[in-house]
C-alpha cells in the first residue's frame, strides 16, 4: 500500500516536470540579480535626490512614483498611442533600410571591386550621426513623420549593407560552382543559394540596425512631431511630470529589449551553422 | 542515355602572356564509355574537366557533347568535386533534389523523385537529417545523388574520393561505375591514383605537363566488378605505372611545377 502511494507521488511530481522548472528558474537567476541591482541603484539615486534640497523637485524620478505613473499610463491606455506611433516609424524605417540595404549589400559583396570602391564612402557616411541629417531631412520631406523615417533609414542601412556584404563575401565559392553546374539561373542562385547562405549575417545586421534605430528614434521624435515615445518624454519634461518621464524611459528600455530579443530569436531561427 | 564527348584541338592559357596550360588536346569519348584522366598535379587535367562541364571556356578549340559545342554548364553534364559542397541549410533530400528544383520542379516533386536514389545509395535513414552531421563518405554520397538526380548523360568526377577513408573509397569506386554502366552514363574521372583509374575506367588517358597534353592511352579490358587482388588488375596497374613513368619529363617538369600549380588553382 505504502509502495503504491510512493509511486503515485513520484509520477505526480514528474508530471510537473520539476527539472524543467528548475532549469527555467536557474536560467532566470542571473538576469533577476542584474535587474534587482539596477533597481537598487535607481532607488538609492532617488533617495539621494530626495535628500538634496537643490534636487528635491526631481524626486518623482524615483522608482516608486515611476512605477505608479507606469501603472496609470498602462491602465488608462494612454501609453499605447505613443508606443504605436514609435513602433510604426521603426517598422517603416526598418523596411526601407532592409529594402535598400540588402540589395546594395548583395551587390557590393558579390562584385569584389564594388566593395573596394564603396568601402570608404560608406564608412564615411556611416560615421555621421543620423541626427545630423535632420535639417536636410526637414527641407527634403513634406512631413515630420517622413523626415524622421528618413533619419531612421540613414541609421539602419549601414549595418545592414556591411553585414550583408560580409555575408556574401564569406559564401564558399564552391557553392556557386556546384549550383552553376546544376544549371541554376541567376534568380535561382539568388533565391536558393545566396539568400539562405547570408541569412544569418543579414539578421545580425538587422539586429544592429534595430538597436541603432531605436536609439535614434527618441531624439528624432523630440523634433516637430506630436506623437511617439520621444515626444512623450519631451511633453513630460515640459509639464514637469518627472514620474511620467521616468515611466516612459522604462517603456523605451523594455520595448528596446523586446525588439532585440525578437531579432535574436530570428537569428537563431535562420542560423544553419552547427554549434 | 550517355552522350559522346569530343575535345577538338583544345589549347588553353589563363592569360594571353602565360604559357599554355593545355595544348592541342584532341580526343573523343564514346557514349557510355568510362575514361580516367591521370597525370601529375598541375598538368591541367582538372582544368580540362572544368571545360567539359562548361564551367570554363577554352581559349582555342572547343568541346562538343553529342556534336554540339558547349558554352555553359548544364545538369546534363554534371560534375562532382573533391569536396561534396552540400548546402548546410537544406536537408539531405533537399540537397539531392536541388538540380531538379533548378530544372523547374516544385520542392515536393523534386524531393519525391530523389527518394529511390537516396535508398539506392544507402541514405534511406538520413533523408531528413542536417548534412553537417554526415560523415565525409555520406556527404559524398549525397553529392552523388544530387548529380544523378538530373539524369545526366555525362558524369564528370574531379578526384571525388580522394578525401575519403580507404573503405568508403573502395566501395564508391565499385558503386559509381556500376551505376554509370546500368544507366549508360558516360563517365570521366580525373585522378592521380593509379589504382582508382584501373578500378573505374575502360580507358585511361595519361597527361603530361608543361604544357598539358594527352600523351598515352591504355585500354583496361577487365571484367566488372574489378578486384584489386586479381592478377589482371595488377598487370594493368604495372603497365599503367610504366607508361606513366615513361611520360615523366623529369627535372624540367618538376622545376616548372609550382608555376603551373598556381595557374591551375587560379581557375
Amino acid at each position: 500500500m505504502s509502495a503504491g502511494t510512493t509511486t503515485s507521488t513520484s509520477s505526480a511530481v514528474s508530471l510537473f516536470a520539476p527539472t524543467k522548472l528548475v532549469r527555467l528558474l536557474s536560467n532566470l537567476q542571473y538576469p533577476a540579480m542584474g535587474i534587482t541591482g539596477l533597481l537598487f541603484l535607481w532607488w538609492i539615486g532617488g533617495l539621494l535626490i530626495q535628500n538634496n534640497e537643490n534636487l528635491s523637485a526631481f524626486s518623482a524620478f524615483a522608482p516608486a512614483p515611476a512605477f505608479q505613473a507606469l501603472y496609470d499610463l498602462v491602465t488608462s491606455g494612454e501609453i499605447w498611442a505613443p508606443i504605436t506611433s514609435s513602433l510604426y516609424r521603426i517598422l517603416v524605417g526598418m523596411t526601407w533600410g532592409i529594402a535598400i540595404g540588402v540589395p546594395v549589400g548583395v551587390t557590393i559583396g558579390y562584385i569584389g571591386v564594388a566593395l573596394k570602391v564603396a568601402n570608404v564612402p560608406f564608412q564615411f557616411l556611416r560615421m555621421i550621426s543620423p541626427l545630423a541629417w535632420m535639417p536636410i531631412a526637414v527641407m527634403a520631406f513634406e512631413t515630420w513623420d517622413s523626415a524622421i523615417i528618413f533619419l531612421l533609414v540613414m541609421a539602419t542601412v549601414w549595418p545592414i549593407i556591411f553585414s550583408t556584404a560580409h555575408g556574401v563575401r564569406r559564401i564558399d565559392p564552391n557553392w556557386f560552382k556546384v549550383a552553376r553546374n546544376l544549371g541554376a539561373s541567376g534568380p535561382q542562385m539568388l533565391r536558393r543559394i545566396i539568400l539562405p547562405a547570408i541569412m544569418t549575417d543579414v539578421m545580425a545586421g538587422i539586429r544592429l540596425a534595430v538597436g541603432v534605430a531605436w536609439v535614434v528614434l527618441v531624439p528624432a521624435e523630440y523634433l516637430g512631431v506630436t506623437s511617439g515615445l520621444g515626444y512623450a518624454i519631451n511633453d513630460a519634461r515640459d509639464t514637469l511630470s518627472y514620474d511620467y518621464l521616468a515611466a516612459v524611459v522604462l517603456v523605451i528600455g523594455i520595448i528596446g529589449y523586446g525588439l532585440d530579443s525578437v531579432c535574436n530569436l530570428l537569428i537563431k531561427r535562420f542560423n544553419w551553422h552547427v554549434e | 542515355m550517355g552522350a559522346s564527348l569530343s575535345i577538338d584541338y583544345v589549347t588553353h592559357q589563363f592569360s594571353p602572356s602565360a604559357a599554355p596550360t593545355l595544348k592541342d588536346i584532341d580526343t573523343r569519348i564514346e557514349p557510355g564509355e568510362m575514361v580516367a584522366l591521370i597525370g601529375r598535379s598541375g598538368c591541367g587535367k582538372s582544368t580540362l574537366l572544368h571545360m567539359m562541364a562548361g564551367l570554363l571556356i577554352p581559349s582555342q578549340g572547343c568541346i562538343r557533347i553529342n556534336s554540339r559545342q558547349i558554352s555553359k554548364p548544364s545538369a546534363k553534364w554534371n560534375m562532382m568535386f573533391q569536396k561534396a559542397s552540400l548546402y548546410p541549410w537544406m536537408s539531405v533530400k533537399e540537397n539531392a533534389a536541388l538540380g531538379l528544383m533548378f530544372a523547374g520542379l516544385s520542392k515536393a516533386e523534386a524531393v519525391e523523385k530523389v527518394d529511390p536514389l537516396l535508398d539506392m545509395l544507402g541514405l534511406h535513414d538520413k533523408k531528413d537529417v542536417n548534412v553537417q552531421s554526415l560523415s565525409g563518405g555520406q556527404q559524398q554520397r549525397v553529392a552523388l545523388a544530387r548529380s544523378l538526380a538530373t539524369d545526366p548523360d555525362i558524369l564528370l568526377l574531379d578526384e571525388p574520393f580522394s578525401a575519403l577513408d580507404a573503405f568508403t573509397r573502395t566501395a564508391l569506386q565499385e558503386e559509381v561505375p556500376a551505376i554509370c554502366r546500368e544507366r549508360g552514363i558516360t563517365m570521366i574521372i580525373v585522378t592521380h591514383d593509379i589504382d582508382e583509374a584501373v578500378a573505374m575506367a575502360d580507358r585511361v588517358l595519361i597527361m603530361s605537363q608543361n604544357p598539358g597534353r594527352i600523351v598515352e592511352e591504355l585500354e583496361v579490358d577487365l571484367p566488372w566488378p574489378r578486384r584489386h587482388m586479381d592478377n589482371g588488375f595488377q598487370t594493368r596497374r604495372e603497365e599503367l605505372m610504366n607508361r606513366f613513368k615513361g611520360t615523366d619529363n623529369g627535372l624540367q617538369g618538376r622545376q616548372q611545377h609550382t608555376a603551373t600549380d598556381q595557374s591551375e588553382s587560379a581557375a
